[in-house]
């Protein structure tokens, strides 16, 4: 970009994802690699070469440990490992593998760092390594900010070449033909005169050798399957119904079981009376747990049911009873001694400013459930020897540490098996669920537990997207945007997962500001300073993070600047633009959708374009003003992740990012009265349905330099572009989120 | 109680109350029906009595009076239905947790109207939630089983 952006450098730990706390570490602790824990149950015959790969006489396993919520990692990470090993799908099976430090995700670092993705500059990247250190020797192992690409890209490539090279080690000791004169395909090693040693054939011979470990990446060039369509591993069983997810699964003896947790936020249970759940049939027992209560019973419903009659005599909500005190608190943050850090100062903004603003408006954000389809559940087995957990989960090691402290054991007596996730958008980086299913299993040991949560405990208990409040002021001059200045106010989402997660989280919250600070517009003028509200209702992670919120005051700001300025929204965009690859990007939105084109009468475009993780992204969204509301009816949206691994997973998922940043921007917030929760189920948060849903059409470009992921990127743009559509149709701004307090839809 | 699923007949000792979904699910092990909401507001418990697609989370156990079909009888992979193939090749399926049920409503669906229109398309699966938002795979996939149903 044409000019280095300055930040508040206020401290070095400063983080998103990333864990930090004043850890020393030795230069020998960060480059020395943890063990690899496949070779700890390792059978005869065996061979492991790193983390990720196990070949024995029968069969080829690739671990995938980051874990698969629906975005297709588990097939993306075993495409990479198998590009190098030279295995074709269907030659292997997959495991999402045991906790481990060994899979310590390098790119958390990444996003954990004060400088924008775009800045490679030396004390940029210098900071990305130091941070890279702390992960590492943290062992954070973990599934989120839309990095398992990025993590995973050069690692698990590398994993299968080690591995490929170990095996033409053997295979050359087998049949002394020199390793040069050997060639790997579809899982086997091939001699000159065309005789196949098999991997499985080679398992025991290979386990004796050292594992190979400087090896060269294949040059693009020769990728198989890297960048083309591949068949997800999952799509079979999950189109039929038989792929197990964590709900699905049935462990011998298990007993079924369902909590009530006091609704009030915060509150404790002050006493309760389950006489009649106790005489219902099937019901086993009920226990106490934490600020709650839980039903344990022979079926599912039984439980739900029983729950029901319980009367609860619960202590009051330790946040803010009512909403509008949510936003009053907001409204009140805006000071100095509640400054988080002003993350962008390009220009003068006092100079600028010091005759007032051509323009100011206010903009919300509300809270919003993640609800992902699957009700959080998890099994727990408690023994005096071992706690097993079976359950899809993004922080797998945090969860062997939570549970160990309820029931006594060591972490590593805590054996999670990992499971397929029916969504998360970050609810399964939370381990509330988890914990309760412990408490009970501890009560019962010997017996499983399978705790699930009705639909209407998921929602009471969703921590969700936190709420944000934004002021924006700006200047413009000669038909052009000269200075723009947005302050935001929020809690820190990541002090409040982080508090819960046991992991603490010093310095300002990158992700308060995220997708405000960080876009790469050269303005003469540009001031994002972040306000850090106390406390509210616990919040975590929800798809994107902070960039929904901000990147929305940031672009609705924008947007009414160039109004104001009487400029074209795209062009004005596209000149401001300071970064190559983005303003690639727009320029791709704009000549996709036809951008100036006559949309016709009640119609309207607008344009956004939001960084978020790294990834530039624009969307376009077409709309029409129909007698009945609000009829979305295309969106374009362009982004650039630097490679792409599978072009059709690719597309659903940022498909899906459009649907989930438009449905929530329409329809669905979560608020709070009495201390609750106001919303118990999807009738009440509905996000988008097919009726409402647009024809969207995706292009990823690849001129960006680093891989990215791209889970999360294509949400932040799609309320500012539907706002600025609407606006462009109606002549109504929308500051505030969900719209459809403002407007209809159809 | 007796009844059939997947043309087996399964005896059940339950409550006439429950909902068949949770007979499903904890009684018999059929666990291809989900569990989303419980009050017929997501569709990924939907299943088949005699071919109809119905919300077995609001459907009492003893008010049954038909076979019942899941997404493990409509097809499995050596015998795919139609709709799976089309699921399939055009990759619908992101957590997939949804899928079971939109399977199910969209093969009930083309039952009666194999030449559906985008309205009538929308219209039948406006019920099935997709927090993944794959629905613009599930439209195509609808209009390549109506196309290959249509065709066979
Ligand atoms: S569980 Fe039956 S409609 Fe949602
Ligand atoms: S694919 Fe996840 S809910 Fe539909």
């Amino acid at each position: 970009m044409g000019r280095v952006a300055k930040i508040a450098r206020r401290t070095f730990l400063i983080g998103s994802a990333a864990i930090a706390g004043g850890v020393a570490f030795g230069v020998y602790a960060v480059k020395k690699d943890p063990d690899n824990p496949l070779s700890a149950d390792l059978s005869d015959g065996s061979a492991t070469f790193n983390p990720w790969v196990l070949v024995d006489s029968e069969k080829m396993t690739l671990i995938t440990p980051h874990g698969d919520k629906g975005q297709g990692v588990m097939s993306s990470q075993a495409a990479l490992i198998a590009e190098e090993l030279d295995i074709e799908f269907g030659q292997f099976e997959t495991s999402f593998g045991k906790p481990s430090p060994a899979y310590w995700n390098r790119a958390f670092a990444e996003e954990g760092v004060p400088f924008m993705a775009t800045d490679h500059g030396f004390t940029a990247e210098t900071m990305r390594s130091i941070m890279g250190g702390v992960v590492k020797l943290l062992g954070v192992q973990g599934t989120g900010g839309s990095t398992s690409m990025a993590d995973s890209f050069d690692k698990l490539r590398t994993a299968g070449a080690t591995a490929r090279e170990t095996l033409k080690l053997a295979a050359s000791q087998k049949s002394g033909v020199p390793v040069g004169q050997l060639k790997t395909a579809n899982g086997a090693v091939q001699l000159p005169d065309g005789t196949e040693l098999k991997y499985t054939e080679l398992a025991s011979l290979a386990a004796t050798i050292e594992p190979v470990k400087d090896v060269k990446l294949r040059d693009e060039s020769q990728w198989r399957l890297i960048g083309k369509s591949m068949e997800r591993l999952d799509i079979i069983d999950k189109s039929t119904g038989t792929l197990p997810y964590g709900i699905d699964i049935s462990v011998e003896g298990m007993l079924h079981a369902t909590v009530c947790v006091n609704p009030k936020k915060g509150g404790s249970l002050n006493g309760f009376d389950a006489s009649e759940a106790k005489q219902m049939r099937g019901v086993k027992d009920v226990i106490e747990i934490t600020d709650g209560v839980a039903v344990v019973a022979d079926n599912t419903w039984r439980a739900f049911n029983a729950m029901r009659t319980i009367s609860f005599d619960w202590g009051n909500a330790t946040i803010p009873p009512e909403q509008e005190e949510h936003w009053a608190t907001l409204s009140d943050s805006f000071k100095e001694e509640l400054l988080d850090s002003t993350w962008r100062d390009d220009g003068d903004a006092e100079e600028a400013f010091k005759e007032g603003a051509s323009f100011s408006a206010e903009y919300r954000s509300p809270y919003v459930a993640h609800a992902p389809l699957e009700p959080l559940n998890a099994i727990v087995l408690v023994t005096d020897d071992q706690v097993e957990v079976w359950t899809g989960h993004q922080l797998q090691r945090q969860l062997q540490v939570l549970v160990a402290a309820i029931t006594g054991h060591e972490q590593d007596q805590v054996i999670l098996h990992n499971q397929f996730m029916g969504g998360s958008f970050g609810h399964r980086l939370e381990f509330e669920h988890v914990k309760q299913a412990a408490e009970i299993a501890n009560k019962m040991r010997g017996t499983p537990i399978k705790m699930t949560y009705s639909r209407e405990e998921d929602f009471a208990h969703d921590f969700p997207r936190h709420i944000s409040m934004g002021r924006g002021q700006g200047m413009v001059k000669d038909g052009k945007v000269t200075a723009i200045d947005l302050s935001l106010a929020a809690p820190s989402v990541m002090a409040s997962q982080g508090g819960r997660a046991n992991l603490p989280f010093p310095g300002p919250d990158s992700q308060l500001a995220a997708g405000a600070w960080n876009n790469p517009y050269n303005i003469d003028t540009y001031r994002m300073t972040a306000y850090r509200a106390p406390e509210l209702a616990p919040t975590s992670s929800w798809r994107a993070v902070g960039a929904p919120a901000a990147g929305f005051f940031f672009d609705s700001l924008l947007d009414e600047l160039i109004h104001e300025a009487g400029a074209d929204p795209m062009e004005e965009r596209i000149r401001l633009m300071g970064h190559d690859v983005s303003r690639k990007v727009l320029e791709t939105a704009a000549e996709l959708s036809n951008w100036g084109s006559d949309l016709g009468p009640n119609r309207g475009r607008g344009v956004a374009f939001v960084e978020s993780f790294g990834v530039p992204v624009a969307e376009v969204v077409e709309v029409t003003n129909t007698d009945s509301g609000i009829k979305i009816d295309k969106v374009w949206c362009v982004c650039d992740v630097g490679t792409i691994v599978d072009p059709i997973n690719f597309e659903n998922l940022v498909q899906g990012g459009v649907v989930f940043g438009l449905g929530h921007a329409i329809n669905s917030e979560i608020t709070y009265s009495d201390g609750k929760a106001d919303q118990s189920n999807y009738h009440m948060h509905e996000a988008m349905r097919m009726y409402q849903c647009p024809d969207i059409i995706v292009k990823g470009l690849e001129n960006g330099t680093k891989i990215r992921g791209i889970g999360e990127p294509p949400v932040p743009p799609a309320a500012p572009a539907l706002a600025n559509a609407i606006f462009a149709a109606t002549g109504t701004r929308l500051r505030e989120m969900p719209f459809n307090k403002f407007i209809d839809f159809v | 109680m007796k009844l059939t699923v997947n043309g087996n007949t399964e005896e059940v000792n339950v409550e006439p109350d429950m909902p068949l979904l949770w007979v499903l699910r904890d009684e018999l092990g059929i666990t291809g029906v989900k569990y989303g909401c419980g009050i017929a507001q997501c569709g990924a418990c939907t299943v088949h009595v005699d071919g109809v697609a119905v919300r077995s989370c609001q459907m009492r156990v003893g008010d049954l009076d038909g076979e019942v079909t899941t997404i493990e009888g409509l097809g499995s992979a050596e015998k795919l239905h139609i709709v799976q193939e089309a699921w399939i090749e055009h990759q619908v399926a992101q957590c997939g947790y949804c899928q079971s049920g939109q399977i199910m409503q969209a093969a009930s669906f083309l039952e009666f109207n194999d030449d559906p229109t985008d309205e009538e398309i929308d219209t039948a699966m406006s019920a099935n939630l997709c927090r993944c938002g794959t629905y613009p795979r599930i439209r195509t996939a609808i209009k390549t089983a109506a196309k290959n149903i249509r065709e066979a």
